[in-house]
């Protein structure tokens, strides 16, 4: 008796190790949730000074009848620096480089994007809501501790006193961050948007369908359908199934080896990238659309061929037509993983400080995940909140593919 | 200019379907001559002939553009020393013709004060060759855009005509495509070809400067040594002696991939079977996505993970118990590795689990067999090779990650087997030698080839091993 409790208690053992694993392995895709919410949702929101601001003509040497180009020409430095000090008057040198540190040093910046929109306000005084510095965002925010001794702050208690003065007056307050959304990256990071690396993702993606999903689905037919099986069949087969598992950064040593060194393609483009990701999906591709076609029962080839139909007929008017969700699935899937994919970036250049946002796969870019690669290497406290907000697009991103992937599956795939 | 001649390429080439349709269909009604082929084949024939030069033109055009740039703009006229520039220089003056060539041709009112001062500094022959550059870009967008229209109307209208009712459209269509598809999946072969070749040129340069044998088996890793030196002026050997040591970026790799072996095999393994053989349906239905999810988080999420919490994590509970942990162990890489490659174990043992035929299962318990006895006993050693199998890809892939090991192990080499001390690993230097100046005559580039084609080599060997474990040692049930 007493060896079968020992048995049954070994039992019990053994399941509840099975559920810790389980448990422990939901545990940690919880984890990594948390802390990415809770370290990004930040990055949304940003801290605003509202600030009267007179547009002066004389310290941006314009006027009512100024061109857009020369208002965009101008510099709005100096008046930067005049709104700060009418807006905290009587302040002393020192003081007024502490204050001008509270906004942000694309203040003159905002400056010209509003009077572009609106050049009839020249010569007027309006009231606006001017982005603060990181620094101060951060104190704001609550990531900063205030009640620590002077010097391990960015923020001295000058600056401290003025701000608790302007949010006794109401004029701190928070606004939806647009301009994460539609700017380029920054020094700043108050100012540092991941639209630019949408994009080059975005191109990349699409060089790396355009190349991958033809060639990967006429591969996958001339396996499937017009070759028999033989020698050459049995290598290429062993190839593509290696190909699947070759190190995704020995891909990107094929883009800077081959590609930028031998063909010449220019350095950091989505071309390249796209093209390097392309390589990388081809074989998920081919794999998946071959299972697809293999599942499309011999019948549908029998009837066509029984009435006449060349094989290259029953082949393109029915065999692909019957797998081709099949295909699509594997397609999604395989380029969500190259959407997520960065050591190829890295290898390929496209890990650059880039300002600008790129106006088709030639242009210099980053891509999603090496943005956000960049910004996580990034010592700044406001770059941790943007890093965290980049993996959170990334995702939502990554779920649509796959959500797509499955509605497909659903909704379209044939059960014989 | 590119996009918009691709646009009038497909136009054009939509249009000759219609073209070699309709006078197929007239030459069958109106002509009254027997086709051998459906009209849609003459149209398919017409738009295939149109296109297909005029892409392989294309083609070529891109590929040799750098070279015809270079012939044009780069004569010696204007650079009389240019025989002795190294390929870092000409580069440069490239690139900066290249930001010349942008602004040469405006006015000057346009231009900030910026690219003024640019315009300012460039010399006389400088400023020439820009403006010889403005015009080559012109022309060569010019003549793209004339190959896409003429060349195709041409081909096109000629395979028009050629239509009659000897011409047996449908076979040559066919055969073209038959081409077509052949050489799409020939592509996959090439492409493992360009990676090899790719790899084992540069690497061939790099073992031009250091001698395999160092670099195999010497234990020093000091890359920036050759950093140093002036790559035109040659290296001194001792320079280069103890630079490139492969022997700590090895045990680094293997460092860190055990203790993510450590972590991923027994909670993927257990996960596995718990799911496969005690989970009810719907625990099934709900643990397995979430788990799922682990293998479609992109790296770099789990390398900022392992960077921003656990590295620190592991730090202080290290020092609460009075060790000295580094704060870019190997532990807090291995453990987020571990972590990314649970789902990846558990997927492929559960394939190998569910693949042991159900009267095994019904044996065992019928001679008394508890669950877990029947696992440990006969599903387990049943289901081996696969499990073997589905090991070594992890191994393979642990290998071979890169964004993890990038961001939260060390980039200084280390020669150790303490997970609690700094380790670097392959791909991590591989990273490093690139990020930077990439100039393809320094060592210190040209090593991450040399250490990509041994990750290849690594990465590969463990594959074969896999696939030979599974099909040689495989139980088959039939």
């Amino acid at each position: 008796m007493n060896s079968l409790n020992k048995r049954l208690s070994a039992e019990k053992r053994f399941r509840a190790y099975g559920l810790f694993a389980v448990a422990l392995s939901m545990f940690f895709v919880l984890i990594l949730m948390w802390k990415i919410f809770s370290t990004g949702s930040g990055a949304f929101v940003r801290t605003t000074i509202e600030a009267n601001v007179f547009f002066n003509p004389d310290f941006i040497q314009v006027n009512q009848n100024s061109l857009e180009k020369e208002l965009y020409r101008a510099s709005y430095v100096a008046l930067a620096d005049e709104v700060v000090r009418q807006n905290h008057p009587k302040l002393n040198e020192e003081q007024f480089i502490k204050v001008r540190e509270m906004y942000t040093r694309k203040f003159d910046y905002q400056l010209r994007d509003y009077l572009l929109d609106n050049p009839d306000k020249i010569g007027q005084s309006i009231i606006m809501k001017i982005t603060a510095s990181s620094d101060l965002d951060q104190i704001v925010k609550g990531n900063y501790p205030r009640d620590v001794p002077e010097a391990q702050r960015k923020i001295n208690d000058y600056q401290l006193s003025v701000l608790d003065k302007l949010t006794s007056e109401g004029k701190v307050s928070s606004v939806f961050n647009f301009w994460f959304f539609t700017k380029g990256d920054s020094r700043d990071p108050e100012s540092a948007g991941i639209w630019g690396a949408v994009m080059g993702s975005l191109y990349a993606l699409i060089i790396c369908f355009s190349f991958a999903f033809p060639i990967g689905l006429l591969a996958s037919v001339y396996l499937e359908e017009f070759v028999k099986p033989g020698k050459v069949t049995d290598i290429i087969e062993v190839n593509i199934n290696n190909l699947a598992a070759v190190p995704s950064i020995v891909f990107g040593l094929l883009g800077l080896g081959m590609l930028i060194g031998v063909i010449g393609l220019p350095y950091q483009v989505p071309l390249v990238g796209g093209l390097v990701l392309g390589f990388m999906t081809l074989p998920t591709i081919i794999i998946a659309s071959r299972a697809s076609l293999r599942s499309v029962p011999p019948s549908i080839r029998e009837g066509a061929l029984a009435v006449g139909a060349t094989k290259m007929q029953t082949v393109f008017h029915h065999v692909i037509p019957l797998s081709l969700p099949g295909t699509l699935t594997g397609t999604i899937i395989g380029m969500a993983q190259a959407l997520g994919e960065t050591a190829p970036l890295l290898m390929i250049g496209m890990v650059a400080f880039v300002m600008e946002i790129p106006g088709g796969p030639l242009d210099p870019a980053t891509g999603l995940p090496s943005q956000i690669y960049l910004w996580s290497e990034s010592a700044e406290r406001g770059f941790l909140e943007k890093t965290s907000a980049g993996i959170m697009l990334l995702l939502l991103f990554l779920i649509i593919m796959n959500t797509a992937a499955v509605v497909i599956r659903r909704r379209l795939e044939v059960k014989w | 200019m590119i996009y918009f001649a691709l646009l009038i390429l497909v136009i054009i080439s939509y249009l000759f379907y219609f073209i070699g349709k309709k006078r197929a269909l007239n030459l069958k009604f109106n002509g009254n001559i027997k086709l051998s082929s459906q009209p849609d084949y003459f149209g398919y024939y017409v738009v295939l002939m149109a296109l297909i030069p005029a892409l392989l033109m294309w083609f070529g055009l891109l590929l040799f553009k750098g070279n015809f740039q270079e012939m044009f703009v780069m004569s010696p006229i204007l650079f009389p020393d240019i025989s002795t520039w190294s390929d870092g220089k000409l580069g440069l003056i490239l690139n900066k013709l290249n930001n010349l060539s942008v602004i040469v041709n405006l006015p000057l009112d346009d231009l900030t004060n910026g690219e003024k001062s640019i315009l300012n500094m460039a010399s006389e022959n400088e400023l020439t060759a820009a403006k010889k550059l403005a015009n080559f870009d012109k022309i060569y967008g010019w003549s793209n855009l004339t190959l896409f229209i003429i060349l195709p109307i041409i081909l096109g209208f000629l395979a028009t005509r050629s239509i009659s009712g000897k011409l047996n459209a449908q076979p040559i269509v066919e055969k073209i495509i038959t081409y077509i598809i052949k050489g799409s999946s020939y592509i996959a072969i090439l492409i493992t070809i360009g990676i090899f070749l790719s790899l084992v040129f540069e690497a061939i340069n790099f073992f031009r400067y250091v001698n395999p044998v160092d670099f195999f088996f010497s234990t020093g890793w000091n890359p920036n040594r050759a950093f140093v030196v002036d790559a035109s002026e040659g290296f001194d050997k001792d320079d280069l002696e103890n630079a490139f040591g492969f022997i700590p970026l090895l045990t680094g790799t293997l460092l860190i991939a055990t203790v993510a072996m450590i972590v991923a095999i027994p909670l993927g393994l257990m996960s596995a079977i718990y799911l496969a053989e005690y989970a009810s349906k719907r625990v099934r239905d709900i643990a397995k996505p979430i788990i799922e999810i682990l293998a479609g988080i992109p790296t770099v999420v789990y390398g900022f993970f392992a960077a921003l919490s656990l590295a620190p994590f592991i730090k202080d509970v290290g020092e609460s118990v009075g060790l000295p942990v580094s704060a870019e162990s190997a532990l807090a890489a291995g453990l987020a590795m571990g972590v990314m490659i649970i789902p990846f174990v558990s997927s492929l043992s559960d394939d190998v689990i569910k693949a042991v035929p159900q009267s095994l299962r019904d044996g065992s318990y019928a001679l008394g067999a508890t669950r877990s006895e029947t696992i440990k006993k006969v599903i387990l050693p049943a289901a081996l090779a696969g499990i073997m199998g589905s090991f070594l890809l992890a191994v393979s892939r642990a290998i071979g990650e890169t964004m993890i090991v990038v961001m939260a192990a060390s980039l200084r080499a280390n020669l150790t087997f303490n997970p609690l001390e700094p380790a670097t690993t392959i791909t991590t230097q591989i990273v490093t030698s690139l990020i930077g100046d990439v100039e393809f005559d320094n060592p210190k580039t040209l090593v991450a080839f040399a250490l990509g084609l041994t990750l290849f080599l690594m990465t590969l060997l463990l594959n074969i091993l896999a696939i030979t474990i599974v099909k040689k040692y495989r139980e088959k049930y039939e």
